[in-house]
């Protein structure tokens, strides 16, 4: 049966149904959960979160990780107050923020690659530093006269889709189709499989394994950066803590999905299943006033139920060839 | 590469036994100069010699008392962290099992009076004991990698602390004057919990440096596969780091309430990133296999005195966290071209030598 039915032995496949599940409770539990009103509302809370991890599922699929990613939303987010309250024009500041976006996860991959330093390591150091440039941007000041023009994206749905998407929604949608298909169907999505799973092998086949992942650092930083922006628009508020701590979620999200954290091994299917179950999870407990703030226990409790279930596959194994030998003799 | 690492790690503040045929001073700047202890020890000298002569009230005996007391909590924390990095895990359920045992711990109080302070300290113990065996569990015995393991119970046990905390929180009043005291006592101007957490970071060190249990984490670090073969019982060793984390991270959790006074669900969170930047900045290698507790200990006073130093000087505390993320990447940026350094010096030498 499993050779004649693999997907059905993915770990996709229940998490897709886990999701099913999800909704399903949800909905009995709540009568406002499957609504577009309710929809719209997840996209909001969820929406960067869900655009950092496409990224990240590339990075850790590379057998790397970046724990940066909310402290460049945050470094961008301040930015955009920064130059926002010294009167720049709004394209120009964007410009900026890409470019600083593109700085930083360069810094994160020169100093990965070139120096050949663990990514764990340096991006607990970006991390920091970012999230201190944060600090050093704005201080204690918040910035919030952004004009409606702008924030009106953050809070308002896309026109003609029944105020359930939100923009952040329909750019993550975008996003993911784009980082599935580099991911999984050109040449430099295969060879950040092939990174992932043998770095040295990688090499040895002529990969630029250097470039590659100087290049998924900087993406990361880039569309991080756009995410701050997004985070921004959306509070209409830009303050120096702005995505403390989203980095756990986003890799959270990722490793629900299926994605190893040895790398090689992992799909843009996934991460997108791991959002709608971390997000549908949240969102079910808010709904049936469970105290959103303790969701980390149901969250972590799937993060450790993603990681532990494919561990347990040698011991049904185990079971089912005794069961196989049990019968045999019989 | 490895072989460099390997021969700092089995003899600490030791050369690999390459300085024959040079002068004995020689060979002495070269062992201090790598003991990687030093280079942190230099550069706070330098930062208190430069705050001081700019501040003199930097060196006040208050504020030293009150560097020490900040720094007790995460040198506390090190010390446990230390110990599961070295043995190429990390422990990222620290702060928050700091934050789930500052409050229990504390709301003891509330419920019983005159309850006895060690008690406390006990429940204290008890709560982190009970997290680090889970972790130590799940990682030895589930064979999951420890990040996901500790980022899982990073959120649980915060969940549970909100759960139980609800909107409540412990409030200084509630607490005995004798508990709220621990962190002011002094013997000679000393803070007596800073002599207490040196004390246990010394033995820390010694356990670590002189055990075979605690040479055995290095190992493992170094090369787990290797341990296997060694016939190390890596499950037990690593389960052991965990539980010992966990434990010190729940004694450090009563500290946090006898500092501090006010407990909510809030309390030591994202801890776990200060006490990794201070171990990695003391020169604990993230993969394992190499650094000593005294390295953590020392990063987490630089770290606090930097914290301190920046108030003294009348500088925004805002720029700390940004010179606490460069000094990390500048910390690990080093030690690589040292080793690099050092790898191609002694390749060089033992071509000679060959």
């Amino acid at each position: 049966m499993r050779d004649r039915m693999p997907w059905a032995f993915r770990w996709e496949t229940a998490l897709a149904l886990i999701v099913v599940l999800i909704g399903v409770i949800g909905a009995a539990a709540s009568p406002d959960f499957l609504t577009a009103n309710n929809m719209f509302n997840l996209g909001l809370s969820n929406g960067e979160i869900a655009i950092m991890a496409l990224p990240m599922t590339l990075i850790i699929i590379s057998g790397e990780i970046d724990l940066s990613v909310s402290s460049i939303l945050g470094m961008s987010s301040c930015l955009l107050g920064y130059l926002w309250e010294r009167h720049w024009a709004m394209p120009l500041i964007f410009l900026v923020i890409a470019l600083v976006g593109l700085a930083a996860g360069a810094v994160n991959g020169l100093l990965v690659t070139r120096l050949g330093l663990p990514s764990l390591a340096v991006t607990i150091g970006t991390l920091t530093l970012y999230a201190g440039i944060a600090d050093i941007l704005l201080g204690p000041t918040t910035v919030a006269n952004f004009p409606a023009a702008y924030t009106n994206l953050g809070v308002n749905a896309v026109p003609g889709t029944g105020n359930a998407i939100t923009y952040s929604t329909l750019i993550f949608v975008v996003l993911a189709v784009i980082f599935g298909v580099v991911l999984h169907a050109t040449p430099a999505g295969r060879s950040i499989f092939a990174m992932g799973a043998s770095p040295e092998a990688a090499l040895y086949a002529g990969i630029r394994v250097k470039r590659i992942k100087t290049i998924l650092f900087m993406v990361s930083g880039l569309v991080c950066a756009f995410a701050g922006v997004l985070y921004t628009f959306r509070l209409s508020t830009a303050v120096a803590n702005n995505g403390v701590g989203l980095e756990l979620d986003v890799i959270a999200i990722v490793l629900v999905g299926g994605i190893s954290i040895f790398g090689g091994k992992g799909s843009v299917l996934g991460t997108v299943l791991g959002v709608l179950a971390f997000a549908g999870i949240q969102n079910a407990l808010l709904l049936t006033n469970f105290n959103q703030e303790a969701s980390g226990v149901v969250a972590g409790g799937l993060l450790l139920v993603s990681v532990f279930l494919p561990n347990t596959r040698p011991l049904w194994r185990g079971i089912a060839a005794r069961g196989a030998a049990v019968r045999g003799t019989s | 590469m490895r072989a460099t690492l390997t021969s700092r790690r089995e003899h600490p503040g030791r050369g690999p036994g390459d300085s024959a045929g040079r002068s004995g001073g020689a060979a002495l700047a070269e062992r201090v100069f790598r003991i990687r202890e030093t280079g942190i020890i230099v550069v706070l000298a330098v930062f208190i010699a430069v705050t001081a002569g700019v501040q003199h009230r930097f060196l006040s005996t208050s504020n030293i008392q009150f560097v020490l007391i900040n720094t007790t909590i995460f040198a506390l924390l090190a010390l446990g962290e230390t110990m599961v990095v070295v043995s190429r895990n990390v422990d990222l359920s620290v702060g928050s099992v700091l934050g789930m045992s500052a409050y229990l711990s504390a709301s003891l109080f509330g419920g019983h009076a005159g309850l006895p302070i060690p008690v406390v300290f006990l429940a204290g113990l008890g709560i982190g004991l009970g997290w680090g065996i889970v972790n130590g569990l799940l990682v030895s015995a589930g064979r999951v990698p420890s990040l996901v393991v500790t980022l899982a119970t990073l959120y649980i046990v915060r969940g549970i602390d909100i759960l139980i905390v609800g909107g409540g929180m412990v409030t200084a009043n509630t607490l005995p004057g004798a508990f709220t005291d621990i962190p002011k006592d002094t013997v000679l101007g000393i803070p007596y919990l800073a002599i207490a957490v040196a004390l246990a970071v010394a033995v820390g060190a010694y356990y670590l440096r002189s055990f075979r249990s605690g040479r055995e984490l290095y190992a493992i670090g170094s090369n787990p596969g290797a341990a296997v073969l060694a016939g190390i019982p890596v499950g037990r060793r690593v389960f052991t780091a965990f539980a010992i984390s966990g434990a010190l991270a729940g004694v450090a959790g009563v500290l946090w309430a006898a500092q501090y006074g006010t407990v909510d669900s809030t309390a030591g969170t994202s801890y776990e990133l200060t006490v990794i930047t201070a171990v990695v900045v003391g020169g604990v290698a993230i993969f394992g296999g190499s650094g000593s507790v005294v390295g953590a200990a020392l990063g987490a006073l630089l770290l606090s005195t930097i914290n301190s130093a920046l108030y003294v000087l009348g500088i925004s505390s805002f720029w700390d966290q940004a010179i606490a993320g460069f000094l990390l990447i500048f910390a690990i940026s080093i030690d690589r071209v040292i080793q690099v350094r050092l790898t191609a010096a002694l390749r060089r030498r033992s071509a000679r030598n060959a």
